[in-house]
């Protein structure tokens, strides 16, 4: 059955694959980067309870949502890699973990610029703001563990299992954290949790997602070729590669001298 | 003579370093295999290797191939010992030998007797801590005179033992051999071995393979 | 011939049991770590019962996960350097069985001890009665928690020889539910509702971690003899 994935899981072919579809994905999250900021920020209309202050939504909501997703696409990762032994989904997981984690602090921080003019605080033990630092604290978690191994490989696969770890208890993390905020009825400004929206501020906040999508995929996209370069860097294939790439750098060099 | 061991197309890698690749050996009963090489060649990769504490870039480890039922529970008949003794230094040679022997699955071991073979009498209710390296290693080397496993897997067997340890073990050596077991080994010191079937085999650490 | 599982687990127990029998600072110092960490409360916040009984279960917990990452760096360092750890994984018994054995008796030797030290540090901490048995019943059912997931971060960092600081930056955010729960139930009883839920929901999660993580502990063993 994962007979015709086989080929996929060598190295050299994932790291052309990866070089074709890069420029596709990057231009595709510059389109939707800047078609959907510029509709949300410029042209959608103001809030009117919040002004113009809600419009940080449009890069909150997309980096929160997908800040979880990332962690779950790491921890999918760490099981391909356990399960199938696939070096490449360690690697994947190497890719992944600090773009999931800059997501996470974006989305915290945004959080916290949002609360000042809310609630009039730059931090409030609001469960969902909460739930996201906890989630910082988990991916801080799964980047020392795995740079802390001077072995790369062993490194992927402790940090994998513990992302593994993590998202058995994200639930059970989120959950606590809801009851623990219900009980010490802590903000009561439901922000987060508003009627539906307006169809002129939900589809910008749609492109955004997209867009938000599609730059951490064409980021970790980066950070995958990267890391297959790191760890082959011994190979004949990427040395040859680098020949190449080498000798049409210094013609170029040449031709403009 | 039945294969207790066949090996096929190994590589290993560490960091990046060709250890070794496409090696391949079988052993069978009566066989003492002695893998050579130099400081950092790797022999102790292999023999890691084999039993699965090192993770292999390729090649194929085999147990028994030819005995099903052995295959299945291969860990159980292969006898495997590192560079680390496993004594506890808090317990006494005798709990130690006790626990080692429970965990073997061996009851109604004679401990005294066991202490007295390798000449650890009288030193038997001291915290192991307190003994030097080389009675340390003898406290862990009783698992082969109770241990049943056909197959043994000795990394530096010899490393901290004295003339009459080591003797003792040539002693046990061939004991188990000629009972129809097999040992692979690792040594520094050259073997001066008179059974018919010693192979050896010579890890070089072929460097940089990819350059 | 083989020892049985069962065989295999009392040896393992057993041989831990002895090593620490015979360091037994080992036990008694994170005990007394907790009760010092409960006596500098008072001295901070002052020794109105009125603060201190409010924040009594809260501070007790904190010490307990605290304690806990204090000695938890022992739990598999001697066997990986002495060479028993890769024996370990060499046992034809399962290896999530024998690292359970290992989970167990590192509960007994910290976990309760702790459940039996509650009383006291309540005491000093005047918790009010109503909230002694919710503290006792969630140490009690919190702990194997405690020592199982203390489990899977020493196992992980057990190779690396530096564990300490690192090993609380994976474990103390996985603590948090175990954290809420458990100063929550103490808190409903304090209040007068019931806390039952919260301490069954608590032996659930118990329950689940402990089915869990001798897998866990089993794969980090694996990946740390490498």
């Amino acid at each position: 059955m994962w007979r015709w994935l086989h080929p996929y899981a060598k190295p050299e072919v994932v790291y052309h694959l990866l070089g074709r579809w890069l420029p596709w994905v990057t231009l595709g999250a510059v389109a939707t980067l800047s078609i959907g900021l510029i509709w949300g920020l410029v042209f959608a209309p103001a809030d009117y309870q919040q002004g113009d202050s809600y419009r940080i939504i449009f890069v909150h909501v997309p980096t929160a949502m997908l800040s979880m997703s990332l962690y779950l696409a790491l921890a999918i990762a760490a099981f391909i890699g356990r399960v199938w032994q696939l070096k490449m989904a360690d690697w994947a997981l190497a890719a992944i973990a600090p773009v999931g984690m800059v997501y996470t602090f974006i989305s915290l921080f945004t959080g916290a610029v949002w609360g000042k003019p809310m609630w009039g605080t730059w931090w409030e033990w609001d469960a969902r703001l909460t739930s996201q630092l906890i989630l910082l604290f988990l991916y801080i978690g799964v980047l020392a563990l795995y740079h802390a191994f001077s072995d790369n490989r062993t490194g992927a696969k402790a940090a994998g299992i513990l992302a593994m770890v993590g998202v058995i208890n994200i639930p059970i993390i989120r959950y606590s954290v809801e009851w623990w905020n219900s009980l010490h009825q802590g903000a009561t400004l439901t922000v987060f949790e508003r009627p539906p929206m307006a169809d002129s501020m939900l589809y910008p906040l749609l492109i955004c997602l997209l867009a938000f999508a599609l730059l951490a995929a064409a980021l970790v996209m980066q950070r995958m070729r990267n890391e297959i370069l790191r760890q082959e860097l011994r190979r004949p294939w990427v040395k040859a590669q680098f020949a190449a790439e080498l000798t049409e750098a210094n013609n170029g060099q040449k031709g403009q001298a | 003579m039945s294969t207790l061991l066949s090996v096929s197309q190994l590589a290993s890698q560490r960091a990046g370093r060709t250890l070794f690749a496409d090696l391949r050996f079988a052993v069978k009963s009566g066989d003492l295999l002695h893998i050579e090489g130099v400081n950092g060649a790797g022999k102790s990769t292999l023999l890691r290797a084999l039993v699965g504490l090192v993770e292999l870039q390729e090649g194929t480890v085999e147990f028994f191939p030819e005995q099903n039922e052995l295959a299945e529970n291969w860990r159980a008949h292969v006898l495997f010992m590192g560079h680390k003794a496993a004594v506890k230094t808090e317990l006494t040679a005798i709990e130690n030998v006790e626990l080692l022997a429970e965990l073997g699955g061996v009851s109604n071991v004679d401990t005294w007797d066991l202490l007295e073979t390798v000449g650890l009498i009288g030193l038997e209710d001291l915290p192991a801590g307190q003994l030097s390296a080389g009675q340390q290693r003898r406290i862990a080397l009783t698992r082969l005179w109770f241990s049943e496993a056909p197959l043994w897997i000795l990394d530096e067997p010899f490393t901290a033992l004295d003339t009459f340890g080591i003797e003792l073990l040539h002693t046990k050596f061939a004991q188990h051999i000629a009972g129809g077991g097999a040992i692979i080994l690792t040594s520094h010191q050259p073997l001066s071995w008179q059974g018919a079937q010693f192979k050896r085999i010579r890890i070089t650490g072929a460097d940089d393979a990819g350059f | 011939m083989q020892a049985s599982n069962w065989q295999a687990l009392k040896a393992v127990m057993q041989r831990d049991l002895m090593v620490v029998m015979r360091r037994r600072s080992d036990v008694l110092n994170p005990l007394l770590f907790v009760l010092m960490v409960v006596t500098l409360f008072p001295l901070a916040v002052g020794p109105g019962p009125d603060i201190l009984g409010r924040i009594a279960a809260g501070v007790i917990w904190v010490a307990a996960l605290l304690s806990a990452l204090l000695g938890s760096e022992r739990l598999f360092r001697e066997d990986y350097l002495d060479g028993t750890l890769e024996q370990m994984t060499l046992q034809p018994q399962p290896l999530p069985l024998l690292a359970f054995g290992k989970m167990a008796v590192h509960w007994l030797l910290s976990g309760l001890p702790l459940v039996i030290l509650a009383p006291l540090c309540a005491l000093l901490l005047k918790l009010p009665m109503a909230g002694w048995w919710a503290l006792v019943a969630t140490l009690l059912v919190g702990t194997p928690i405690l020592s199982a997931i203390t489990a899977i971060g020493a196992a992980l960092t057990v190779s690396l020889g530096r564990g300490g600081a690192l090993l609380s930056l994976l474990l103390l955010p996985l603590f948090i539910p175990l954290l809420i729960f458990a100063s929550g139930a103490v808190e409903a009883a304090l209040v007068g509702t019931e806390a039952w839920p919260q301490v069954l929901l608590l032996a659930g999660l118990s329950l689940l971690t402990l089915l869990l993580a001798p897998f866990a502990v089993a794969a980090s063993i694996r990946v740390s003899v490498n």
